[in-house]
């Protein structure tokens, strides 16, 4: 039988009072917001925060932000993950290589995993250490919990997690509905200090639009208290409002703006690009030992100035150009597979 | 006609899917099973993936539940609670999953192996695994099997089956009338004792003995009253799934793992 309540920390109080406070403070005003990925990380991420990040596995994923915060060495982070792929083997090589401890706690749906291409050796190894507090959820619950603070409630119920260790190593609890007394989780609203999402297209002042599925997204820019939004491409605001009905993500929810192309590489980004399997599978070899893992980030992301220089790195506009073929099926058989063996 | 183990166990849970139903897949052998039968006797059956594409007409496997070909030519790109959402209020009919482990009632592990506090392999997770089976009225399980997988004892409870045993889910609190359905394997296809709840076997597939079957098993499996051969895949089955499902064989080629 269930108990009533998970054992797992609650990293985040979702009290309504502080979450209306740090949205009354937020700026309303509209201005530009563009900067660099270094100036925003060096900005909107502190030491300790609970950070976020947009997209699902390695699909529309905004990758520069995570490398920006292995490079600034940023510490003892919070982090949401539902389906959190790529993104989570970033941010995991921030532990146990020498640079301090860049994930303390997590929010766990679904990390280590790469979906089919097989877990990360790295991640694997940094969650097997105990170096990070881990609390269960699932992707739904983590969802939700960005719905109930978008909608600025302190909770949402629902049937998930019931009569499962999930649930015992969540920090949701059971409650009884008041009208049917029927038995349901109720999620605690999460509202990260910050976020990063990767969007099409964005104008100056941070209206974005998407293209595809929104995954958590939209929820997610509306909850967090800071928004670093990265865009394939600007577009004038003029364009925006000639077609209001494209936005979903307002100005008032971004505080940075940065244009990134190929801003979700060696990720998916539906309609541009599509996701680099071969650099994911040499990610992955490479994490299979120390040595090789540390020259790999070092090659990679530690002495690269910025992202630009990392798509260079792994084959720049050639490269680029026949992901984009890929993902328009034009070299049909060329499509990557995963690397890893069968997931069954 | 020759096949192989991957190409029968498809076929078996295409068969088990029918016509005008919902059914949320990942990537992989699910993906392969309701493309199989959309293709043969399930022409509308609506497939949804739980990053939030809705009835994509697949040009070829996605390799991520997220990717571009999730919503190729589909009719909707939603948000993943949407997805969820449509399973919660009852209306998707079937899932696919799988996982490191499954006890007798159907109960999934993905999230460690060994102890939880200093796991001997950390999984990825739940994902939407215990959401979709919590929601969806029937869970198919598709999966290797062998003794360490068909386990006694989940090292963690991460998806819920039966729980332990009749009534059990209804108490906690899940909608009633939904759970697992069927587990497919390369060596049978099971179900779930409408009273015990306990998994059992409903066929073995040509040329599998049932000793093979317990030896690969470690908790009590029984038969079902009337054990039957699992039908061999078809020549037509066979020709769709080779020629249009994955003519690059991305699925049908690999070892099980």
């Amino acid at each position: 039988m269930t108990s009533l309540a998970g054992r797992g920390e609650l990293f985040v109080d979702p009290s309504t009072r502080l979450c209306r406070e740090a949205f009354a403070a937020k700026s309303r005003s509209l201005t530009p917001k563009l900067t660099s990925v270094a100036q925003a990380v060096r900005e909107l991420i502190h030491d300790g925060d609970y950070l976020a990040i947009g997209g699902f596995g390695t699909n529309r994923i905004p990758t520069s932000v995570a490398h920006e915060i292995l490079r600034q060495g940023k510490q003892n982070l919070s982090f949401a993950g539902h389906t959190a792929t790529h993104d989570f083997q970033i941010l995991a090589a921030g532990n146990l290589t020498g640079r301090g401890r860049t994930l303390a706690r997590v929010d766990s749906a679904y990390i280590v995993g790469l979906e089919a291409r097989g877990l990360s050796p790295h991640a694997r190894r940094v969650m097997e250490s105990g170096d990070v507090v881990v609390t269960e959820w699932t992707n739904y619950a983590l969802a939700v919990r960005l719905q109930a603070a978008a909608m600025g409630v302190p909770f949402l119920p629902s049937k998930t997690m019931l009569g499962t260790d999930t649930f015992e190593r969540s920090a949701a609890r059971v409650i009884e509905c008041p009208f049917t007394k029927e038995r349901l989780v109720a999620l605690p609203a999460l509202s990260p200090d910050v976020a990063a999402i990767h969007v099409h297209e964005s104008d100056v002042y941070g209206n974005c639009r998407i293209r595809g599925t929104t995954v958590a997204d939209l929820d997610l820019a509306r909850a967090a208290r800071r928004v670093i939004v990265t865009c394939e491409r600007l577009i004038p605001h003029e364009e925006i409002r000639r077609e209001p009905h494209l936005t979903s993500i307002p100005f008032f929810c971004v505080d940075a703006v940065c244009e990134v192309p190929f801003g979700s590489y060696p990720g998916n980004m539906p309609g541009e690009y599509f996701s680099d399997e071969r650099h994911l599978k040499q990610w992955l070899e490479a994490e299979k030992t120390i040595e090789d893992h540390q020259k790999f980030l070092e090659h990679f992301i530690f002495s690269s100035r910025d992202f630009t220089e990392y798509l260079d790195k792994c084959g720049g506009l050639r490269r680029m150009q026949e992901l984009r073929q890929q993902e328009w099926l034009l070299q049909h058989r060329s499509v990557g597979t995963p690397a890893g063996g069968d997931r069954v | 006609m020759t096949y192989n183990a991957i190409e029968l166990m498809i076929c078996a849970a295409a068969n088990a899917l029918e016509d005008n139903k919902l059914v949320v897949v990942g990537t992989g052998i699910p993906c392969a099973v309701a493309m199989l039968a959309q293709r043969t006797h399930a022409p509308n059956l609506t497939i949804m993936f739980e990053a939030g594409g809705v009835a994509p007409i697949l040009p070829t496997m996605p390799i991520s539940v997220g990717d571009s070909r999730t919503f190729h030519r589909g009719i909707m790109a939603t948000s993943m609670a949407e997805i969820m959402q449509f399973c919660q209020r009852g209306m998707v009919d079937y899932t696919f999953l799988g996982g490191a482990q499954i006890d007798a009632y159907g109960n999934l592990n993905s999230t460690v192996i060994g102890d939880y506090e200093r796991p001997k392999v950390r999984l990825p997770g739940s994902g939407g695994a215990c959401d979709l089976a919590s929601f969806c009225w029937r869970t198919l399980v598709v999966t290797k099997h062998d003794r360490r997988r068909f386990a006694k004892r989940l090292d963690f409870l991460t998806t819920p089956g039966y729980l332990t045993g009749p009534g059990a889910r209804e108490a906690a609190g899940l909608p009633p009338n939904t759970g697992p359905y069927r587990v497919i394997t390369d060596l049978a296809v099971m179900g779930f004792h409408p009273q015990s709840k306990r998994m059992q076997v409903l066929s073995l597939h040509p040329g599998v003995s049932w000793d093979m079957v317990a030896a690969a098993t470690e908790f009590e499996l029984h038969w079902a009253d009337t054990p039957v051969q699992t039908p061999a895949p078809t020549a037509e089955q066979l020709a769709i799934l080779r020629e249009e499902v994955d003519p690059h064989r991305y699925i049908l080629g690999r070892a099980l793992a």
